[in-house]
């Protein structure tokens, strides 16, 4: 009976220790977030300002945020509202401007494959890039594809971190027009917290590479429209990371 | 424009968002990938990190590429890379740039 009851205990603790995992991945999600956070907030109070202007009736304007969650094609979608455009040019567009979010659903896929329907649906639904970049670090951080251990909290307590910022800052443009500057220059967050979060994935020459090609052509093509020049920045970066492989194959391999 | 109408539109941007985010997570495991593509997705955080970085430093609102020093963001963010390479600290890395950043904006204004 003592043996069963020490068992019982045995595997409550590690329900237990699994739980306490679990919320600590989430709390420290959040807390990667936190530092992008501050620059997000004026951008949606903008955003909310936007909509309103452009003739939008505030309970829509709100919810694109929750419905779409996607900043660059709300306030393009925003700029179409107000000319009228076509119902196919507004879902075209946003098709376009959102294309690069495949990239990140591929990145992720490998690390979520084993989770349930609901996971995934919940980690697509919360997919942006200031949600795929703290969350891609945390999972590339792991020993192995096959141990993501609770890395998909880590992911949830940023992404919802980045939501309910999102939800709040454009709600308080939508129904009060209160807009801030970002003071202090706090929208220079977000770069700064990315340069934090790839640096250290630089670990080899061909990654390196398809840094500098991605940035060089990033530089070159930022005049195109609806975030063009970005996905073609990174194809052309992947396509050179996958060029150089070739030519370091054996120093790639003793990386990894 | 009618209500229905914006409801309608905001719903199909939407599911298309929604769609494009979820492809590649649910069609992972259930339909064989292509070794190329397996191989890219190694390369994918660095280009694409860096294709948004980039423009953020040296074009903010689509001004001409500065490189010069007067241009708080790229120094700023050269010191933080340097940070992040050697001590591979994020909050380091964070906090050491918004200074860096404050620290040039005030000396660039005066």
């Amino acid at each position: 009976m003592r043996e069963l009851n020490s068992r019982i205990t045995y595997h409550e603790n590690i329900v237990y220790n699994a739980e306490i995992m679990n919320l600590s991945s989430f709390f420290s999600g959040i807390r990667a977030q936190l530092p992008i956070l501050l620059g997000v907030a004026p951008f949606g109070m903008i955003y909310g300002v936007l909509a309103r202007s452009a003739g939008l009736p505030p309970e829509i304007a709100q919810a694109m945020s929750s419905i779409v969650f996607a900043g660059s094609s709300q306030f393009i979608g925003t700029t179409l509202f107000r000319e009228s455009a076509p119902f196919v040019v507004i879902v075209l567009t946003t098709f376009v401007v959102n294309l690069r979010h495949a990239l990140y659903s591929a990145s992720l896929a490998p690390y979520v494959e084993s989770l349930s329907l609901r996971w995934k649906i919940l980690m697509a639904y919360l997919l942006t890039d200031e949600g795929y970049a703290v969350g891609i670090a945390r999972y590339q951080q792991l020993p192995s594809n096959e141990n993501v251990g609770s890395s998909h909290y880590y992911y949830l307590g940023s992404a919802m971190a980045l939501w309910t910022t999102w939800q709040i800052s454009t709600a308080i443009g939508v129904f009060f027009g209160a807009q801030v500057p970002a003071p202090w220059g706090l929208d220079f967050a977000l770069p700064i917290t990315f340069i934090a979060i790839m640096i250290p994935a630089l670990a080899d020459r061909p990654s390196a590479l398809a840094a500098a090609v991605a940035a060089v052509v990033a530089l070159a093509a930022h005049d195109l429209n609806y975030k063009l020049g970005l996905i073609i920045a990174a194809m052309s970066g992947i396509i050179a990371g996958l060029i150089a492989e070739r030519f370091t194959k054996h120093r790639v391999e003793k990386v990894e | 424009m009618s209500s229905t109408y914006l409801w309608f539109t905001i719903l199909s941007m939407g599911i298309v968002t929604f769609l494009i985010r979820l492809s590649f997570i649910i069609a992972w495991g259930k339909f064989e990938m292509p070794q190329i593509l397996r191989r890219s997705l190694r390369y994918v955080p660095p280009a694409v990190l860096s294709a948004i970085i980039l423009p953020e430093l040296l074009r903010p609102n689509n001004a001409p590429i500065d490189f010069s020093l007067g241009n708080a963001r790229w120094v700023a963010a050269l010191a933080a890379a340097l940070i992040a390479w050697r001590t591979r600290n994020a909050l380091l890395t964070i906090g050491a740039g918004m200074i860096v950043f404050w620290v040039l904006q005030v000396m660039i204004k005066d």
